[in-house]
């Protein structure tokens, strides 16, 4: 009797790892096989069995990448869009995060729950008007008007609030007003350095989800140069006859970066995103 | 700063106050000063690009435009022009199906990962969910260009390999009516069950480690444990992707287009309803009809993650009562 039990768990042992392992390999596959169709001539991709190990092309179906976009100019363009877009979504939430978490003033809950509301509207609902509004100012193909409606994250405000209430205890923020420093000096002095975890967790969750943002860019960019990445290798596949080897080696330099650092932070990184859903 | 020091000083001040009760007041407002100020940026950028176009969006949707010339009154003609057309329904039904498709299949298969995840007896654990996780940080458009290539209409494409395999016909994955949407609904899906994963996880990850205990000692399977201790007491959690899901298969739009590139527009096998509203204000210059279907979408995208919402809440309910 004992013996049938142990041994039906570890077939259920036996089941899960299979089942988890088949999960992975669906899961890392398609990154090995962006790299071998990388370094392979669009050739490759016509024989039987499938190609399934590296060629000899990396470096040529990546110069033919640079022929068809500004690669670097688009990664360029994507890490400042990202980077500037992070910075003033941590500067709004933790300021009105602060606000909201320390300040008694008239409106307060009304005011917030506002915010939170702002989140149900979906961004298509104001495509149109605001292309109209960037094109009107003159912001078509610039960064500026590709990265200005990112800056409101709701979701950012609230993260913020839920961290500072939390770990901003009441009386150092008094203490700090009786010694005679200004709510902005408090802000910058002793909220900042105990909230810089919380930075951590929400800048992650805004610049991965900007990096890959689609539909606003694809709007607003029409200038190759002003491209972001992701514009521009949608722009490899807008022809029939296109060179596969070529295109999968601009995806792979594309997605590389991001692949690295989460590999090294992948602790972080799911953390992060785990938390920022469900707080 | 010990806690002993700072009620000291609080009390310091507290007599400072009722000492001078105009400085107090007048420390107040500066508070109430500082708070508005502070929250301030969010509202003024949500009023210019939030609140306005949303706005505008609402009074364009009356009107005629072409973004250029004079905007003429229409009254309902917009909305009458979008419901009328059979395209419009057809985006509908096709984000539909492959939301159903692509989303769906993730609550079980996401469940059953977490699960194993969160078994005590599994190594490498934290490898694994890195790995599982790993399609998360890609791109929708490196995805859709990805399995653009796997999907390609070519005999040789490694789909229609995997399909001669099993004795099956190779398919035009990119002009087929099931073709096209079974190719965006596997994209769909590979990118976003590492993420459901996750938030699965963590929902397991509260529940207390000795009711699957107590249950493994009255003799329930793994099944039966899922099913009486996990389903249950994930429910919130299942509640939270379930909304997520909904909304994001609703506003699909990078993953068609980009995956069927030149052709997106012109075909309708995988049109979404965001791709016709993109068609409508962007290609054909109709900004007042491209207006109310994003009002109709509006709409839609409310119905349907309430609906989704109020039935995946029911599913425990149903059991308690089976219960009692």
């Amino acid at each position: 009797m004992k013996e049938t039990v142990k041994k039906r768990f570890s077939i259920g042992k036996i089941l899960m790892y299979t089942f988890l392992i088949i999960a992975s390999f669906i899961s890392i596959f398609p990154f090995y096989w962006m790299f071998v169709m990388a370094t392979r001539p669009s050739a490759a991709y016509n024989s039987i069995p499938p190609t399934m190990t590296p060629g000899d092309r990396l470096v040529e179906n990546f110069l033919a990448v640079l022929d068809k976009i500004p690669f670097f100019g688009a990664m360029w363009n994507t890490l400042v869009l990202c980077a500037v877009v992070t910075l003033v979504v941590l500067f709004i939430s933790s300021l009105a995060g602060f606000a909201f978490a320390k300040f008694k003033f008239p409106g307060k809950n009304i005011l917030f729950i506002s915010i939170l509301l702002t989140m149900i509207i979906p961004p298509q609902l104001g495509l149109i008007p605001q292309y109209y509004l960037v094109a009107k100012f003159g912001l078509l193909d610039t960064l500026f008007g590709a990265m200005i409606i990112f800056f409101l994250n709701p979701l950012g405000i609230f993260l913020m609030r839920q961290y500072i209430g939390q770990s901003v205890s009441d009386e150092l923020v008094e203490a700090a007003k009786l010694d005679g420093c200004s709510n902005f000096r408090i802000f910058r002095s002793i909220v900042l350095p105990i909230i810089l975890p919380a930075f951590a967790t929400l800048g992650i969750i805004v610049f991965t989800a900007t990096w890959g943002e689609f539909l606003w860019q694809f709007t607003v960019l029409r200038d190759p140069e002003s491209y972001t990445i992701q514009v521009a290798l949608s722009s490899l596949n807008t022809t029939n006859n296109v060179d596969f080897g070529m295109m999968l080696s601009g995806v792979f330099w594309a997605t590389i970066p991001l692949v690295v650092v989460f590999l090294m932070f992948n602790k972080l990184f799911i953390s992060s995103i785990t938390e920022g859903s469900i707080k | 700063m010990t806690t002993a020091s700072i009620q000291m000083i609080r009390k310091e001040g507290e007599k400072l106050t009722t000492q001078g009760k105009g400085k107090y007041r007048s420390e107040q407002t500066k508070d109430k000063i500082s708070a508005y100020l502070y929250i301030s940026p969010f509202f003024i950028i949500f009023a210019i690009i939030g609140l306005y176009p949303a706005a505008f969006s609402l009074y364009l949707a009356f009107q005629k435009w072409n973004g250029l010339g004079e905007m003429t009154f229409v009254g309902l003609q917009n909305f009458s022009v979008v419901l009328n057309d059979p395209l419009f329904w057809k985006s509908v039904y096709n984000t539909i199906i492959i939301g159903l498709m692509g989303t769906a299949p993730q609550i079980i298969i996401g469940i059953i990962l977490a699960f194993i995840l969160n078994q005590a007896f599994l190594k490498f654990k934290n490898t694994f969910r890195a790995m599982i996780f790993m399609p998360y940080i890609t791109s929708m458009v490196a995805v859709a260009l990805v399995f653009g290539v796997f999907f390609s209409n070519n005999d040789t494409a490694l789909a229609n390999y995997m399909l001669n395999l099993f004795g099956m016909d190779s398919m035009n994955w990119k002009t087929h009516e099931w073709g096209a949407k079974i190719a965006i609904s596997v994209m769909v899906f590979w990118r976003w069950i590492g993420y459901n994963t996750i938030i699965y996880l963590a929902g397991l990850q509260s529940i207390p480690k000795d009711l699957y205990e107590a249950a493994r000692i009255d003799g329930a399977n793994i099944v039966q444990q899922l099913r009486f201790i996990t389903i249950p007491l994930l429910k919130p959690f299942i509640i939270l992707t379930v909304f997520f899901s909904t909304v994001g298969a609703l506003q699909l739009f990078t993953e068609p287009t980009v995956f069927l590139g030149a052709s997106a527009f012109s075909r309708t096998e995988a049109m979404t309803v965001v791709m016709y509203l993109y068609r409508d204000a962007f290609s054909l210059q109709s900004f007042g009809t491209g207006s109310a279907t994003a009002i109709i979408l509006l709409v839609i995208i409310i119905i349907f993650s309430a609906l989704n919402t109020f039935l995946t809440s029911g599913i425990g309910k149903k059991r308690k009562e089976y219960k009692a």
